[in-house]
């Protein structure tokens, strides 16, 4: 059976070969073929789940609510040591310097990412300012919301706070960040599909193993990881319950 | 339930007695001081099906002026600020346990007797078909919202009484 992973198109580039040497790394340990497919946006990656064409998948958990609820997949573990937060710029000449003097009518630019952006407009709703009564620009990643700020092309860009740190010191040094969440209980996940059902024990396994050598360390530390933390079915239940009730 | 004590608030002061639905009866003391939300933060808790505190984050703990063992297994009304008319937590429970969720605005009483304003949703947990308890996220509000919230509450008030 040849097994396809994905990984959520929202991490920084930097982390492409990263992810090869995770995978390189999973295979062994399993003892199984994995073909690593990563998409460079959004739509296509759905396309592919949508074709049940993936097996394993490192996702946001915007997506693993559906990838649960609509695909048959089980959460398996999360990144120790690391929670998806949100950051709110603006172009550093920006006369704006606190989220409640945004006006309705802005131009808000947001990357194809469902998660960020959730929490970026939940930072908006001090300010009255609702997907209503702003206009929208959506751009394929995180570099070009930069870009559209500092062109003054929009006056708010949505950043997934990691992605933002991974951005060049000359681009930061062209923004502002106006709001950071500190949500802490948001985090990625790492999910197998119903074709793996049956082996979900072990691969949990073998990912809380990672840590525990030197070489596992090593990849973990790559991506930015302290180690996976095993996920039970009650904290998926847990984290589905918690984007319906931001998605509110 | 614990009245309030004069020691834990800070500053000038009223006292009110509270009731609620399973006739606990409270008395609070309530300053005029609002503490902001926190920008960027939010508020989680998770409570059984009797509204009982399961789960509280460190936003939570931060906010509401307790400590996470005072908050654990004492009822989320422990932030019920006599400023809520009660027909808000009425609708609030007729909601959730109908499977619905649940949203609105709220001034929560914290332990020194001041106030936070909040936004909040409650969703059932539903597991194998059943409500085994609730989440609640709260989010900051806008200024414009709690004001209207402030009057619509003094008029629902106006007709309890």
């Amino acid at each position: 059976m040849s097994l396809t992973m994905t990984v959520s198109p929202d991490f920084s580039p930097d982390h492409i070969s990263d992810w090869y040497i995770f995978n390189t790394c999973l295979q062994r340990r399993l003892d199984t073929g994995i073909h690593l497919e990563l998409y460079s946006g959004f739509d296509e990656q759905r396309k592919a789940i949508a074709n049940d064409e993936i097996d394993l998948i490192y996702a946001n958990p915007f997506d693993a609510a559906m990838l649960v609820r609509e695909k048959g997949f089980s959460a398996v573990a999360r990144p120790g040591g690391k929670a998806d937060e949100a950051i709110v710029a603006v172009s550093e000449d920006s006369d704006i310097n606190d989220v409640e003097e945004l006006s309705p009518g802005i131009t808000v630019v947001s990357a194809e990412d469902p998660e960020v952006h959730l929490m970026g407009m939940i930072m908006l709703e001090p300010a009255d300012l609702t997907r209503d009564n702003i206009e929208l620009k959506q751009v394929q990643n995180y570099v070009l919301v930069a870009k559209e700020l500092f062109r003054g092309q929009a006056d708010v860009g949505f950043f997934l706070a990691e992605a933002y740190q991974d951005l060049s010191r000359m681009v930061r040094s062209r923004l502002r960040p106006l709001i950071e969440s500190q949500i802490s209980v948001i985090h990625h996940s790492l999910l197998v599909g119903p074709r793996l059902a049956g082996r979900r024990e072990e691969i949990q396994q073998r990912l809380v193993e990672m840590s525990e050598d030197e070489k596992g360390r090593g990849v973990l530390d790559t991506l930015g990881f302290d180690a996976w933390e095993p996920i039970e079915q009650e904290d998926t239940e847990f984290m589905i319950d918690l984007m319906d009730t931001l998605g509110a | 339930m614990e009245d309030m004590r004069p020691e834990d608030v800070s500053g000038d002061y009223r006292e009110a007695e509270l009731t609620f639905y399973d006739g606990t009866r409270r008395k609070v003391l309530v300053t005029d001081e609002e503490v902001p939300y926190p920008d960027g933060k939010l508020i989680v808790s998770r409570t059984d099906t009797k509204g009982v505190i399961t789960h509280a984050n460190q936003a939570f703990v931060d906010m509401s002026g307790y400590t996470e063992d005072e908050l654990v297994g004492q009822p989320h009304y422990i932030l019920r600020h006599p400023d809520m008319p009660r027909e808000a937590f009425a609708d609030l429970w007729n909601v959730v346990e109908n499977r619905q969720q649940w949203h609105g605005y709220v001034k929560n009483l914290r332990k020194d007797g001041c106030h936070y304003w909040v936004y909040a949703t409650v969703i059932p947990n539903v597991r194998d078909g059943e409500i085994v308890g609730y989440t609640s996220v709260r989010r900051k509000p806008s200024r414009r919202k709690v004001e209207e919230s402030e009057a619509l509450y003094a008029s629902m008030r106006g007709e309890e009484d």
